[in-house]
């Protein structure tokens, strides 16, 4: 069984929460500390942002994450190296690699899903590359017992939606706003409602995310869905940070809450 | 087996393994709207007629096909001929899919329109045809264009545009097409996206190059009615590629018509410096499709350079990508200093000021033109006047204007 699917039934109803972070971000050296703090202060999944140059469907906070990482050496080997190194201490928390096409282009669908099996990543969501783009890449990351998450947005027709179910794996993305990464016009009365509908096309968990930013809004759009995932306003804190033990404290005091309130529901 | 290259795209927007959709699903359902309205109206005989009505009366077309023969004299070669889209409207070939895409927009019922630029030219056709017919129009521009192509800047404004400055990344036309895309995400029920080249995700390639075909279209039939028969070769400038595609594409099928695109090859291509993605990039996807483009060894796309702001991309059409790999046309690249040459040699011998773009297919079509024969023809498309670009010779050259 993959380890999503574990984590996910373990889980058994309670909401899961995860974090994403951008590898390389604030710097290199704080990516594998960053995520062990994400586990110990509540994290069920971790989302791994790798760096792309021209990250399209990103609002500012995560494009200039992005540039930050880029500009100290983190790329996609990088990214798959800190996953490597995390799974030294940790082997029971899934980790979903997150970007863009190009650089797995670059790097070429065999190598990468090889390397990325070899680290101990779990699955892979790419913005840019929806089901009718991924057959090769799916199919080799299904050898691999790897996963590929697919988006659902709210412009999503009920036909699409099918469409995506029958591909996806791991769990369903559900996009829950029309914007990039970090927007502010979120509408959790239209998220619930939308969600009852993807579920009737699928049994697999899914997730919301985009403009989710705290305790509030967790909440909000956890009531139809099994598990939140929180970006940009992390990412921004990490933004701040100049170390780890700032890092840890600053992850702590913004996950801790949201868990508990998510584990009150 | 013979390709018949005027029926790509397939169904699903792909140029063998190059274009596709390759984009957010916020983005899916609206591309898919597009396509159909798109189809329905390519062949909806009142929508064509106001499209061609437009380019008649608005734009000014037919533009000439002009025997260029001093130039042609002076190569010892092969006649050159001059496709003068540089008489159009704004300047440029730009404004012809702009006419069609806004058309399209006013028949989908969307409010507001949106586009990018770098050199402000694709920016000049949005504003103006928007402007033509009284809807909202924002541009996103980078910061560095903004500050070297301040006239544009200016000229889109009075036309009542909305220019946006783009401060991420390398804060040039690709950073701007990426936050006009971000700018669509969260718009999507009332805004129509002008993009201004044959890039993009599916429909957007064969969109604008069908609607910039009218340049191939006429200087095959202005070829027959003036020489008979079909010219030698074809040549254009290649940044995005919708000069160069509008130019190529009804001479596609016509075997015996070379076809040559001009990349950008800036300082050489030797140094880095330089826009040639075909020549020297790789495959992979940037804004929604696959195509060549200039990324690093790690997937980021990297900085280009030319002289020419409108060939300053570090990707290119899906379709020219095509044709290099099937070998239907070839690409080759013209530097800084040809292309600056050329610009004067024009000016200088046929009285005609290119755009700096353009000057990249005037200097390759000299080169190609001396090896030729003087009953062999060259069609080499002149896709925009030079008028933009003189402040930026000026201080190339240390004149004070």
């Amino acid at each position: 069984m993959s380890l999503l699917k574990t984590t996910f039934t373990k889980l058994s109803g309670k909401k899961a929460l995860i974090p994403f972070v951008t590898a390389g971000h604030p710097n290199a050296d704080m990516t594998v500390g960053i995520m062990h703090q994400l586990v110990k202060s509540g994290a069920d999944v971790i989302e791994l942002g790798v760096p792309f140059s021209d990250p399209m469907a990103d609002g500012p906070v995560i494009q200039h994450a992005s540039e930050r990482a880029i500009a100290t050496g983190t790329g996609i080997r990088e990214t798959i190296a800190m996953v490597k190194q995390f799974r030294i201490q940790n082997q029971s928390t899934p980790v979903v690699l997150m970007g863009y096409l190009n650089p797995v282009e670059c790097m070429g669908y065999t190598e990468f899903v090889a390397a990325a099996q070899d680290a101990g990543a779990d699955a892979v969501l790419l913005v840019d590359s929806p089901p009718e783009e991924s057959t090769e890449l799916l199919e080799l990351l299904k050898q691999a017992d790897m996963e590929q998450i697919f988006l659902i947005a709210p412009t999503t027709t009920e036909e699409r939606k099918q469409m995506i179910c029958q591909h996806a794996n791991g769990f369903v993305y559900y996009v829950a706003l029309k914007g990039v990464t970090g927007s502010a016009n979120l509408d959790s009365h239209a998220v619930n409602k939308d969600l009852q509908s993807v579920r009737k096309h699928t049994d697999l968990p899914i997730a919301v995310g985009f403009g989710v930013k705290d305790t509030q809004s967790a909440i909000a759009v956890a009531e139809q869905a099994d598990a939140v995932v929180i970006g940009s306003a992390l990412v921004n804190l990490l933004d701040q940070c100049q170390s780890i033990i700032e890092a840890e404290k600053a992850i702590d005091a913004f996950i801790k809450p949201i868990r508990t309130a998510l584990d009150s529901l | 087996m013979t390709i018949k290259y005027s029926d790509y795209p397939d169904q699903r927007g792909h140029f063998g393994q190059f274009g596709g959709v390759f984009a957010s699903e916020t983005l899916m359902h609206c591309l898919t709207e597009l396509n159909q309205a798109y189809s329905r109206l390519k062949t909806d005989p009142a929508f064509q007629a106001q499209f061609h009505q437009d380019l008649a009366d608005y734009v000014g077309r037919p533009s000439p096909l002009y025997l260029a023969a001093r130039l042609s004299q002076q190569c010892d070669g092969a006649k050159i001929w001059l496709k003068r889209e540089d008489l159009n409207h704004t300047g440029a070939h730009k404004i012809n899919n702009t006419i069609g895409q806004i058309l399209l927009a006013k028949a989908m019922g969307k409010k507001r329109i949106i586009a990018e630029t770098g050199a402000g030219q694709h920016g000049v056709a949005t504003a103006t045809v928007a402007a033509r017919l009284g809807l909202k129009c924002v541009v996103y521009m980078g910061e560095v264009d903004i500050a070297r192509q301040a006239i544009n800047v200016y000229r889109m404004k009075l036309m009542g545009a909305e220019v946006r400055s783009v401060d991420s990344g390398s804060k040039t036309l690709k950073d701007a097409l990426n936050e006009a895309m971000r700018d669509w995400v969260t718009h999507v029920d009332d805004t129509f996206y002008i993009i201004g080249t044959v890039a993009g995700p599916d429909p957007y390639p064969q969109m604008v190059r069908d609607f910039n075909s009218v340049i191939g279209k006429e200087a095959k039939k202005q070829f027959a009615e003036k020489v008979g028969g079909l010219p030698d070769a074809l040549v254009a400038c290649v940044g995005g590629g919708s000069n160069a595609m509008g130019l190529f594409h009804p001479f596609l099928d016509d075997l015996s018509v070379k076809i040559y695109g001009v990349e950008a090859g800036g300082h050489g291509v030797a140094t880095g410096a330089h826009a040639a993605s075909i020549t020297a990039g790789k495959v992979g996807v940037l804004h929604g499709n696959r195509t060549y483009v200039m990324s690093d060894d790690q997937g980021q796309i990297i900085e280009t350079h030319s002289i020419s702001a409108g060939l300053d991309y570090p990707g290119v059409g899906p379709e020219h990508a095509f044709l290099n790999e099937t070998g239907r046309a070839q690409y080759v690249t013209i530097n800084d200093d040809e292309a600056l040459q050329a610009f004067h040699t024009l000016t200088r011998i046929e009285g005609i000021l290119p755009a700096l773009e353009s000057s990249h297919a005037v200097a390759y079509g000299l080169k190609l033109a001396k090896t030729m024969s003087k009953d062999q023809n060259i069609i080499v498309n002149l896709s925009g006047r030079g008028d933009k670009d003189v402040h930026t010779i000026a201080a190339l050259e240390g004149v004070t204007v």
